[in-house]
């Protein structure tokens, strides 16, 4: 299947949409009607074809788009690309993971041969043809995790496992639901998400810890997590929330549908081989309400679901300027019928 | 002994204890002035040898100087006041670069002090569990703004305006043990006419 790229915008004009055929495939984050925080792992294994669970790391229609998103906020702010030192290794191990399994899953996109230490690597979406030396940094332009995190969509966080805890010691973060890598670098699992109300207290932490701390090499595993966004604007970052915050006030009953974006994160935890550090790709898919309402399950379900999330969650997720709003909208679309178990649509 | 100070809040806010003498071959100790008595105190309850294994840097307040006699007159193998918290916590980077072994480090007395004193602590490579902290005196805070990256030291109301690019930041409790800073976050971003009324809270 051959993909067209679509030609657009995460900021100012914002003409990022989703095509017609592009809509059923977004991951919608929700299996049932209500919605609490859950340790909901499960195997990242190859599941339905043409879903964004088909292949390792999908690519899809903003594929080249959003890697021009990323150039734009990484030169505004190099800091959102850092690695501590000692995570060079890691970073050629996250490098070897995403060209091997993009030119397995797309062949007619990615080539990649290896003659030893010797690479080649083409990106035919990116036109990029390079040939450098496997673990030599000098025959790269950059790190390595620069260098293939601005060919795979997502951002990364590459996570250092010692003193039975993970550190959160490299990454590049450029669509980012509100946190700061320059300040959270360096920190352990608990520490970098120190200010997520209530999960601490449920121990969906300490579950999650002892559950990736133990995370097999070549036995990946996935969640989703979500939350909304005003406009599809990708660099939702603590650094340029004067940018962002403002888009809140501008949303109306009458351009609901097309300002508020679900905002999904397909997390996937992956055991480099070299390094034994966890990279942990955080890839967002964004979807205006007015698509999100054309699937009527989707539809009904997210009525419920914000309807009767906890305020904590309504407040932790920045929706509270709007959230009674978006109920009393998504409430039209919700006759009350019973919804089918599980994500996809009917 | 130590009066706990700091109300419990997420995680990444750091907490301290009270500083205790740890086994070990050298003990460094950097205070300021809230923190000179904690310093004496430990020493006063040490062995007799203690002392020929401590080295300690003192930041006093300007013009004090009963507390710089005091600490002088434990009797350390190596003592030195500096004038500023900075100048010590560098002058310590010196001093643990060519620290052997078994060394521990006891930091005594505002938390700019601590943090800046622990993150030096983690490039030299000490480990964690050789690091004691006791908090005294003021719970003002070092800020970064997180949107222009500007530290600002002494923060002591909640909100307070970066000098840098004038935003009016909520202080968080989140903390960087890295940057020795808690994170500031403007806290009218959504509507900048909102009025925030600026307290004095970190006292």
């Amino acid at each position: 299947m051959t993909i067209q790229f679509r030609n657009e915008t995460f900021r100012n004009d914002f003409t990022y949409a989703n095509s017609r055929s592009n809509i059923p495939r977004f991951p919608f984050p929700f299996p049932e009607d209500e919605y609490m925080y859950s340790t909901n792992m499960e195997p990242h294994m190859a599941m339905r074809a043409g879903s964004p669970f088909e292949n390792a790391f999908d690519v899809d229609e903003h594929y080249v788009a959003e890697m021009q998103e990323r150039a734009l906020v990484l030169a505004d702010d190099p800091g959102r690309c850092q690695a501590l030192p000692h995570m060079e290794t890691a970073g050629w191990d996250f490098l070897e993971l995403v060209m091997v399994s993009k030119a397995r899953d797309y062949p007619d996109l990615f080539t990649l041969s290896i003659d030893g230490d010797r690479w080649h690597w083409i990106n035919k979406p990116l036109q990029i043809n390079d040939r450098f030396t496997f673990g030599d940094r000098s025959t790269l332009p950059c790190h390595p995790m620069e260098y293939i995190g601005r060919q795979v969509q997502g951002d990364h966080a590459i996570l250092d496992q010692r003193d039975g805890n993970l550190w959160l010691d490299a990454g590049i973060i450029t669509a980012q639901a509100d946190w700061s890598l320059d300040f959270d670098i360096g920190m352990n699992f608990f520490e970098w998400h120190a200010p997520v109300p209530l999960a601490h207290e449920l121990g969906v932490f300490q579950r999650a810890l002892k559950f990736l701390l133990s995370l097999p090499q070549g036995q990946p595993s996935r969640r989703l997590n979500w939350t909304l966004t005003v406009n599809p604007r990708l660099d939702t970052s603590p650094e340029n929330y004067p940018k962002w915050g403002p888009d809140k006030l501008a949303v109306t009953p009458d351009n609901i549908g097309e300002k508020i974006h679900l905002r999904v994160e397909l997390q996937t935890f992956w055991r480099l081989p070299r390094s034994n550090a966890i990279v942990f790709p955080i890839r967002t898919y964004l979807m205006a309400m007015n698509e999100v309402v054309t699937q009527p399950k989707w539809a009904r379900r997210l009525h419920r679901v914000l309807r009767d999330l906890r305020p904590e969650l309504v407040e932790y997720k920045g929706l509270s300027r709007y959230h009674p709003m978006l109920v009393e909208w998504l409430a039209q679309f919700d006759d009350g019928a019973p919804t089918s178990p599980g994500i996809f649509p009917d | 002994m130590s009066e706990n100070l700091i109300e419990e809040s997420i995680i990444s806010r750091p907490t301290y204890g009270t500083l205790a003498i740890a086994p070990g071959l050298a003990h460094y100790f950097v205070a300021d002035a809230s923190g000179a008595e904690c310093v004496i105190r430990v020493a006063q309850a040490a062995p007799k040898d203690f002392m020929e294994k401590v080295h300690i840097l003192y930041v006093p307040t300007p013009g004090e100087s009963a507390l710089i006699t005091a600490l002088y007159a434990l009797g350390a193998k190596r003592f030195e006041h500096m004038v500023s918290i900075d100048d010590a916590v560098a002058k310590l980077g010196q001093w643990l670069s060519e620290a052997k072994m078994g060394s521990q480090l006891y930091l005594a007395g505002t938390e700019g002090l601590i943090g800046k004193g622990v993150a030096m602590a983690e490039q030299c490579g000490l480990d964690h569990t050789a690091v004691h902290c006791e908090h005294r005196g003021s719970l003002a805070r070092r800020v970064q703004c997180v949107h222009c990256k500007t530290m600002i030291e002494d923060v002591t109301t909640q909100p307070t305006k970066c000098p840098s690019c004038d935003l009016l930041l909520l202080v968080r409790d989140h903390y960087s043990r890295r940057l020795a800073a808690f994170q500031g976050v403007c806290i009218n971003a959504e509507d900048p006419s909102e009025q925030v009324e600026i307290k004095e809270v970190f006292k």
